[in-house]
């Protein structure tokens, strides 16, 4: 089959029609075949897999994890060529390990799989970033550290997307963090206020660093004189 | 016909052959209700309350009627800000900076809960009111506030802006930022950047 073929709705190779499941048990039922590969693939990184509403999820080996995601995107078994979301979760218990968390999603053989990797309390809050399996993970990966503070190594540019780069206060999905962040309400208006609007962004975000030659003579003038705050 | 026509007296005449088409009316008092009477606003919408704004111009509560029908997109065109929805803090540097983009005189009008207390985003991301940014002269309540509140909100408004005296000089005093301060762009520089936009001259601060 070549890379382009079309597949249309309902007609995946060898598999049967969808229809809506009904009666899905809260625990048990049948797991994502993907499971047991993964089992058979890399044993003692699969720590766990459970089925919850008829999604499954497996718990794997943080250290693993880009082995793991990587296997899942090209092996032809597989397929899974869609990332959905990277997140994370810290639970009330502080005692229990923050989750990192993929949604993948094969389109090939309609399969959804959650992958979660417990990241322990007192260590550094690392994990291997698929960014290099999945290009569409460069934003995600950067809100799950914006919010969590989970370093992505190997991305190619973490750094906050949701939050101004300057900020202080910390990273405001954890449970340590006030809701009402950690500054007064007049400080916290003090440094926003004194950010710059457009500092925040690239160069490469607005393309101006493509486009160079194509700005007008004036505008060239400012930016090579170092000027950021052009409007 | 050999009558000869007399103005009614409640009706002002403008025929120039009539020697009694004469109005008289006090400067402050044509100023006000030119102004008041054709107001731009600059849809500052940044939630839901935007949706009611939207309404609120669209055809069935019709904002036209007010003189409104230009929403401007650029502030230097602008006499009204509304800022419709919830501000959070990124975006407070450049709520000031479009304000202080705006030509004097100027209004504000802040549209609803969250606009104009934090609502009930009492958390660390959302500006808590945003007169702590910008002065704003009429607060509309509401989650979001009907069309209806909107346009009492305007009426508010244009008559506070009948209230103007040419003699009182503050309101058309520039507020001038802190020269200190990072936001801060020499007048020089505005009217340079607005000059590309086929803005007058006289619109802009310098005063050149």
């Amino acid at each position: 089959m070549s890379a382009f073929t079309v597949i249309q709705s309902g007609s995946a190779p060898g598999l049967p029609t969808p229809a809506t499941p009904k009666n899905v048990p809260h625990r048990g039922g049948d797991a994502n075949p993907s499971a047991e590969a993964l089992k058979a693939q890399f044993g003692a990184a699969i720590l766990r897999v459970d089925v919850v509403w008829g999604e499954t999820n497996v718990t794997i080996d943080p250290a693993r994890a880009l082995d793991i995601v990587r296997w899942l995107h090209d092996d032809p078994s597989q397929s899974y060529e869609y990332l959905s979301d990277v997140t994370a979760v810290e639970f009330r218990d502080r005692g229990m390990p923050i989750e990192v968390i993929w949604h993948l999603r094969s389109i090939k053989y309609r399969r959804f799989l959650r992958l979660k990797a417990p990241l322990a309390k007192g260590q550094p809050l690392k994990i291997a970033s698929v960014w290099s399996v999945y290009k569409g993970a460069d934003w995600l990966e950067r809100e799950c550290y914006d919010m969590f503070g989970i370093v992505f190594e190997g991305h190619p540019d973490l750094r906050r997307i949701l939050l101004w780069e300057q900020y202080t206060e910390g990273f405001p999905l954890r449970k340590d963090f006030p809701l009402r962040g950690r500054l007064s309400r007049a400080e916290q208006l003090r440094q926003a206020l004194a950010a710059n609007p457009e500092a925040r962004y690239s160069m490469e975000e607005l393309s101006i660093a493509d486009a160079f030659q194509e700005l007008p003579l004036d505008m060239r003038a400012r930016i090579k004189g170092g000027e950021s705050t052009g409007e | 016909m050999g009558l000869i026509q007399t103005p009614t007296p409640s009706v002002v005449s403008v025929d120039p052959v009539n020697s009694e088409g004469w109005i008289t009316t006090r400067l402050d008092f044509l100023v006000n209700w030119g102004r008041a009477n054709s107001l731009w606003p600059m849809p500052f919408g940044t939630a839901c309350c935007a949706i009611e704004f939207m309404a609120t111009a669209a055809s069935k509560f019709d904002l036209a009627r007010f003189g409104m029908e230009r929403m401007g997109y650029s502030p230097r065109q602008a006499d009204v800000l509304i800022c419709a929805g919830r501000v959070p803090f990124k975006l407070a540097p450049v709520l000031r900076r479009i304000w202080q983009q705006m030509p004097q005189p100027k209004w504000a009008i802040s549209m609803g809960a969250c606009a104009s207390t934090g609502g009930m985003f009492d958390n660390y991301a959302v500006v808590q009111g945003i007169d702590t940014i910008i002065p704003i002269d009429v607060y509309v309540p509401g989650c979001p506030p009907r069309p209806e509140a909107l346009i009492h909100a305007i009426m508010m408004l244009q008559k506070k802006v009948m209230k103007d005296r040419m003699s009182d000089t503050a309101a058309r005093v520039e507020m001038e930022p802190d020269p200190t301060s990072q936001l801060y762009i020499p007048p020089s520089r505005i009217d340079k950047l607005s000059e590309q936009f086929g803005n007058s001259i006289p619109q802009t601060r310098s005063g050149q």
